[in-house]
């Protein structure tokens, strides 16, 4: 059954690309700060969930309860002692944009640096639920349709979160404009360092996750920053549902282009695909264009 | 965003005032044999960098100077490093090696790691009249580049030399009957990839085989069952993949999940490094992969237990002992020639024949010609076999063991 060969795995990449986008949404779409440093929080996480691993045999989705609320705090001091008095300075969208790009760009150096000090730059890999399971007649690693679930659920539960609740409401506000959100009694700062930090817990739990499968050094967080913005950009930015419909979404065609065309153009049809939506929607799938 | 590390700028600093209080008193007697390196701390090519060139560099200085350092006449002189960090980037690489000569002026320059690097920075090695010990580079453009550089020399080989390990290993187990004619080969498409490839495909039609499954995937692709499962599709008794490290690991697991054993199961670059052993422990046996070592040598298992002691982990079986050679092939060069003449030491190091953890080592027009291009994980060790000529080579298990 070629469909399902194609249908099954694609959607399981594609879930690893939401998983690893989910928490820019919230920090690009929501905070409103454009994260470079990004792909380094996801490749600390998963060096974290190594150590843990290799050194006390703690299962990485143990680790999970410890990487997630560690990158939670860490993210939310980043916001209120770095970001947020660099943000102050400016009360126009643009100016605060290209500040945090340039804040968090030098991050990236720092984070890296501390990396490269304390593991080096070698490849670091290890097998954990490397558990073949056939599910319609398609074989699949047990560790990607983990990182799936957690991508379906951590995405739910997100949508839920901004759409059902108060402060998901006020959030949400936020995103679409900060002075008015003020003058309705909105705590602004709050509320974007609660948004930061949840990000920042996600992509700890995105880290962790693809840590089981996939090979990472210390230097190789750009990649993930890369191909997180592409999902985000896609999906609409700040849309939770759209970063998770535009990752599976690219998972599905890459992977149908690796089976039925060529595996040497699976990074083409990624770019195909995203210029595709670019064009026809420019606000991204879900996304909805601004004044 | 600064080219390197705050303490290299310190020691760069320190040495531009030294040099300065030098030069005011004329030509001092030399006190310490000063060599510069440039090597991808960061970037994509730092996990190469990190486990095969690095780890030898601190390894050799530290041996070197607990002995007294480097023999000049009749003085030994310690050996003090200048580095920095080109990022993976050749420019940044090229700038780097120009400060070494003109700025640092050291009196000697270690090669960067990786094929791009290494041509990236020759010419200007060969301008300034550096010895350059290319030696984690692997392409077919060696012997012409080692005739145009009179100051290179190359060390893994050539892509037709690994290649041709592979067919002549691939032949000689099809003419025993122990495997069948065809091939299903994946390569990545980049130079490294194209060249392996290139040449397998004309080696094993040589060699009698077809290759039946023949394609090429994206550096960088994170998902490799669909062309794992293709090449299962392929039914071939040999699966040969010319891969970098990330792909080696997961193709190796997916071809595990999917219980595809082939006879023969090759994989690229990664498979000698020890974290290969690490990730996969038993199933790692009966896995081939580029590279190898003879690891029944004494000197070898003895300089294995001296770079775990003094980098705190195990080195490559592939590049990781040849890099060590080259550095003690340099040190006997500087030795024999007896004062800092590069020209004179680059020669020697071309014409000369010398003792190393690898045994007697003797260049050929600039290259190094015994190169291991096929090894085996056999008992949680990368022995090396083919070419099979070669002193050391070990027999392959084949078929290789069920995926356990």
């Amino acid at each position: 059954m070629l469909l399902i060969d194609i249908l099954l795995p694609g959607l399981v990449l594609g879930g690893m690309y939401a998983l690893i986008a989910l928490g820019l949404t919230l920090q690009y779409g929501v905070a409103r700060i454009m994260n470079l440093s990004y792909g380094e929080t996801l490749v600390a996480a998963a060096l974290s969930a190594f150590s843990l691993f290799m050194g006390l045999q703690l299962s990485p989705l143990l680790a999970l309860f410890l990487a997630v609320p560690a990158a939670a705090g860490l993210n939310w001091l980043l916001y209120r002692y770095v970001l947020m008095p660099l943000l102050r300075r400016h009360s126009d969208g643009g100016a605060r944009e290209i500040d945090s790009i340039l804040a968090t760009f030098g991050l990236l150096f720092v984070v890296q640096g501390i990396m490269l000090v304390a593991f080096g730059g070698q490849y670091y890999s290890y097998s954990y639920l490397s558990i073949p399971v056939v599910v319609l007649g398609s074989t699949l690693a047990v560790n990607r349709l983990v990182a799936l679930a957690f991508a379906v659920a951590i995405g739910a539960a997100v949508y839920l979160a901004l759409t059902r609740t108060r402060v998901g409401t006020a959030v949400r506000a936020l995103a679409v404009d900060a002075n008015a959100a003020r003058l309705v009694g909105i705590d602004v700062a709050l509320l974007s360092g609660l948004a930061f930090a949840a990000g920042g817990a996600l992509v700890a739990a995105g880290g962790v996750l693809v840590s089981m499968f996939l090979t990472f050094n210390a230097a190789m967080g750009v990649v993930f920053t890369m191909k997180a913005l592409v999902v985000v950009i896609m999906g609409g930015i700040g849309n939770v549902m759209g970063t998770l419909a535009a990752g599976l979404l690219l998972g599905l065609v890459e992977t149908a282009v690796a089976r039925l065309v060529d595996p040497g153009l699976t990074l083409a049809a990624t770019y195909a695909l995203f210029l595709l939506v670019l064009l026809v929607k420019p606000a991204g799938l879900f996304g909805t264009a601004q004044r | 965003m600064y080219n390197c590390s705050r303490r290299s700028t310190l020691r760069l600093a320190a040495l531009a005032a030294s040099a300065l209080a030098l030069g005011a008193s004329g030509a001092l007697a030399q006190d310490k044999l000063r060599i510069g390196y440039t090597i991808s701390k960061t970037g994509p090519y730092a996990g190469g960098a990190g486990i095969t060139t690095l780890p030898n560099y601190e390894l050799w200085v530290k041996d070197v100077n607990a002995a007294g350092g480097i023999k000049l006449g009749d003085k030994r002189l310690p050996i003090e490093i200048v580095e920095y960090d080109d990022r993976s980037n050749s420019e940044e690489a090229v700038k780097a090696i120009e400060r070494l000569a003109n700025q640092d002026k050291v009196d000697f320059i270690l090669a960067p790691w990786g094929t791009g690097l290494n041509l990236a920075v020759g010419p200007t090695l060969n301008r300034l009249g550096y010895p350059h010990l290319a030696v984690t580079s692997v392409t077919d453009k060696a012997p012409e580049l080692a005739k145009r550089w009179a100051n290179a020399s190359f060390w893994l080989g050539t892509s037709a030399q690994i290649s041709n390990a592979l067919a002549e290993l691939l032949g000689k187990l099809k003419s025993e009957g122990k495997i069948g004619g065809s091939v299903a080969m994946v390569s990545v498409a980049d130079q490294f990839g194209i060249e392996l490839a290139s040449a397998g495909r004309e080696a094993f039609k040589k060699a009698g085989l077809n290759v039946a499954y023949d394609k090429t995937y994206p550096l960088g692709s994170q998902d490799i069952q669909p062309l794992v499962k293709d090449a299962m599709a392929a039914k071939a008794d040999v699966f040969v993949a010319f891969s970098y490290p990330p792909d080696t690991l997961a193709i190796t697991e997916q071809a595990q999940l999917l219980k595809f054993n082939p006879k023969l199961f090759y994989v690229g670059v990664g498979t000698a490094f020890p974290l290969f052993k690490g990730k996969f422990a038993a199933n790692s046996d009966g896995v081939m992969g580029i590279g190898g070592w003879n690891a029944d040598s004494p000197a070898l298992k003895d300089y294995l237990a001296r770079h775990k002691a003094a980098t705190n982990k195990e080195p490559d079986r592939w590049a990781s002992s040849i890099t060590y050679a080259s550095l003690q092939v340099l040190q006997q060069a500087i030795e024999k020639v007896g004062k800092v003449d590069r020209a004179a030491v680059a020669a020697e190091i071309r014409s000369g024949t010398f003792d190393t953890i690898l045994g007697k080592v003797k260049l050929k027009d600039g290259l190094l010609q015994e190169v291991w291009g096929v090894g085996q994980w056999q008992n949680g060790e990368f022995y090396a076999l083919a070419p099979t000529s070669l002193p050391g080579a070990r027999a392959p298990v084949v078929p290789k063991p069920e995926w356990k």
